[in-house]
């Protein structure tokens, strides 16, 4: 079984949720934590897993042997990501924008464009105890996240059930990531924002067919925005995790919620196994 | 010599358009047989700068006159040999004026950061 935990907005503790997760089944379950958010993984400062493989990740890019080149400019015009502009004298290539589509090479009259690797980013694989753990971490500076989230999802093992922190928002990462998934934990915290954010994430994933029920993080008595959300939508509460100083302290020094206080592993567990009675209703 | 000018509208007593890549027009004069073009931008999601680079090239401009201008298009146009004028505001027909005059001072570099006229307008 594979469950994401997204968010919309964020800094509302999906990583919180995901390693607590982690640490609460991994006497229970075969557990496999993935970090999706390659943009600022953060999974391992809790979970602190000894990395024994790293596999570069690269993508291709544009190459142009000049002695063919005409500079009639189709590349340019065939680049649906504008990465690459023709001038007198000189052809532009702008590695970042490139996606690696090839379409230039692909379309290019002289047969002027070769392509050849670039690195940006790395999948990191290991182990915390009896968690298996993965990460993506893209290079700084890189502006695409989606082919470093895809190497890392090409590492789930279907074998254990799979744990996907994914990074904040609802764009093509986050589409990326909890796409496949069986189930999607969203985390909120009790705010306009948080509860605006949740929004546009119930779609999200709600277009791609994928179940999801919420927990919400920093909960306040009295504060029901979510909750009355929620209930509207008919999506299901698992946890509220209380607004608490001790949680962020222990947080604050890499203990996970799970593991800072043995009573939340139960909840945890308990949220687990009522995800997977819905998955396998489903099916 | 052909001179563009990035604009809000398509004519001449248009404003200029302080973004580059992402301008509404591209006016293009040519400055001896003052034959005036107004092409429309249609700027992509990513890369906008690099396009509307490709875009002066590809018309032959030999100066361009904006308001601001990113370090990509900048890289674009310089490669191409075009003149860039940054930080001029207020009618078109105005720049071209001062431009002709010899009043305006090409700009050694881009002047705003990548994605700036992204959120504007």
């Amino acid at each position: 079984m594979i469950i994401s935990i997204a968010s919309g907005k964020g800094g509302t503790g999906k990583t919180l949720v995901a390693t607590s997760l982690a640490i609460s089944l991994r006497n229970e379950e075969k557990v496999q934590l993935l970090d999706c958010d390659v943009e600022e993984p953060d999974s391992h400062l809790f979970l602190k897993p000894a990395i024994t493989v790293s596999e570069p990740v690269c993508i291709p890019v544009p190459k142009v042997d000049y002695a063919r080149c005409t500079f009639c400019g189709e590349c340019a015009r065939v680049c649906a990501y504008k990465a690459i502009a023709v001038v007198p004298g000189s052809v532009l290539i702008f590695d970042q924008l490139c996606h690696g589509c090839g379409a230039c090479s692909y379309l290019c009259p002289e047969k002027a464009i070769s392509e050849e690797g670039r690195e940006m980013g790395v999948v990191e694989s290991g182990r915390s105890g009896n968690i298996e753990f993965v990460q993506g971490r893209l290079i700084v500076g890189e502006a695409m996240a989606v082919p470093v989230i895809r190497r890392v999802k090409q590492k789930i093992n279907r074998n254990r059930t799979a744990l996907l922190d994914v990074s904040p928002g609802t764009s093509c990462p986050v589409v990326n990531a909890v796409e496949d998934s069986d189930y999607c934990l969203l985390v909120t915290e009790p705010t306009p924002f948080g509860l605006h954010d949740l929004k546009l994430a119930v779609e999200t994933v709600r277009k791609l067919g994928i179940p999801c029920g919420v927990v919400i993080n920093r909960a306040v008595d009295g504060e029901t925005l979510v909750n009355d959300y929620c209930g509207r939508e008919g999506i299901s509460v698992w946890l509220e995790i209380p607004l608490d100083r001790e949680i962020a302290r222990l947080y604050s020094n890499g203990i996970t919620l799970a593991e800072g206080s043995p009573g939340w592993q139960a909840a945890f567990i308990d949220v687990y196994k009522r995800i997977k009675g819905v998955v396998n209703g489903i099916k | 010599m052909i001179v563009a000018i990035t604009a809000t509208g398509d004519r001449l007593d248009s404003d200029i358009d302080p973004r580059f890549g992402r301008c509404k027009y591209f006016i293009f004069v040519n400055i001896e047989t003052n034959v005036v073009e107004a092409v429309i931008n249609s700027p992509t999601a990513g890369g906008a700068g690099i396009a509307a680079g490709q875009t002066l090239v590809n018309y032959g401009a030999k100066v361009v006159i904006t308001g601001d201008i990113g370090p990509n298009a900048y890289q674009v146009l310089s490669a191409a040999g075009i003149e860039v004028i940054t930080g001029v505001s207020g009618k078109v027909k105005d720049a071209l004026e001062a431009f002709k005059a010899g009043k305006l001072k090409a700009s050694g570099g881009a002047s705003v950061q990548q994605h700036h006229g992204q959120s504007a307008l």
